[in-house]
């Protein structure tokens, strides 16, 4: 995938920048920032984010350092009989 | 046409490899004594190079290709490194075929990457980011458009769904 030069850092916003060294400021806080990584230092913190209508629970492991926030949090509704119905059908709806 | 051939092979390899990770080099070794195989006196050779591939009398740097996980950069990389001419494969002797599997065994190939990416394609799932969840969704993950295209993804689906579509 397309990476951000490693000389730029990641990009945080920086009120959460502000959170690296407070971390219990982060702990259930609803976040709008979606553009910004995920930091190291994020870890172990339940986070909400905000995917345009309401905030997401999404509890920050390991694993999802280095991606977005946004990323957890989909901004799509999913078609509930998409899934159900299976995606044979979709075609056939359209 | 090969490349079809090997496919089936490719996962039975996997789960060998798997059960013993540290067999497969001797495995590589051990091949090319028994690989030409005379039937009816008529000696259908294959070199094995990096396992179970089979490259048949092609010129290397394309025989080469015939791995999962080398192409046409890395095929002609390795004819540079190791500066070898580029004949049929069937004109190499035994000792050239050595030096290249060592050469190839230094990439990641086959099994080992196909389980690397299959490992980093369940990662992105399990944590359930965007990416996992178009790959669990059987959809483009990079922001390509589907309101029609994606064939390569969307097509087996699609194949089932197009009697079901046929009234439209």
């Amino acid at each position: 995938m397309p990476r951000r030069s490693i000389w730029k850092g990641s990009f945080v916003d920086a009120f959460l920048l502000r959170m690296k060294k407070k971390r219990d400021l982060l702990l259930n806080r609803k976040i709008w920032s979606r553009r910004s990584s995920i930091l190291p230092e994020f870890v172990d913190c339940s986070v909400r984010i905000y995917n345009g209508k309401t905030p997401v629970r999404c509890k920050i492991t390991e694993e999802k350092v280095g991606h977005k926030f946004g990323e957890f949090a989909s901004t799509r509704k999913r078609r509930l009989s998409r899934t159900n119905i299976g995606p044979g059908r979709k075609r056939g709806k359209k | 046409m090969a490349q079809t051939l090997a496919m089936p092979v490719a996962p039975s390899l996997a789960v060998i490899c798997n059960g013993r990770p540290t067999n497969t080099l001797s495995n590589r070794l051990s091949f090319p004594i028994a690989t030409p195989p005379k039937i009816g006196g008529l000696s259908v050779k294959c070199a094995r190079v990096g396992g179970v591939e089979i490259p048949n009398n092609k010129r290397i740097e394309f025989s080469l290709q015939y791995i999962h996980g080398i192409g046409r950069t890395r095929a002609r990389k390795i004819l540079n490194d190791l500066s070898i001419e580029n004949k049929l494969t069937k004109d190499f002797s035994e000792e050239e075929l050595i030096v290249i599997r060592d050469e190839v065994s230094k990439y990641m190939i086959e099994g080992d990457l196909r389980r690397f990416n299959a490992l980093a394609i369940r990662r992105l799932k399990e944590i359930q980011c965007y990416r996992g969840v178009r790959h669990i969704q059987g959809l483009p993950c990079r922001g390509q458009r589907t309101k029609n295209n994606c064939r390569t993804l969307k097509g087996k689906k699609v194949a089932i769904a197009g009697k079901k579509k046929a009234p439209r």
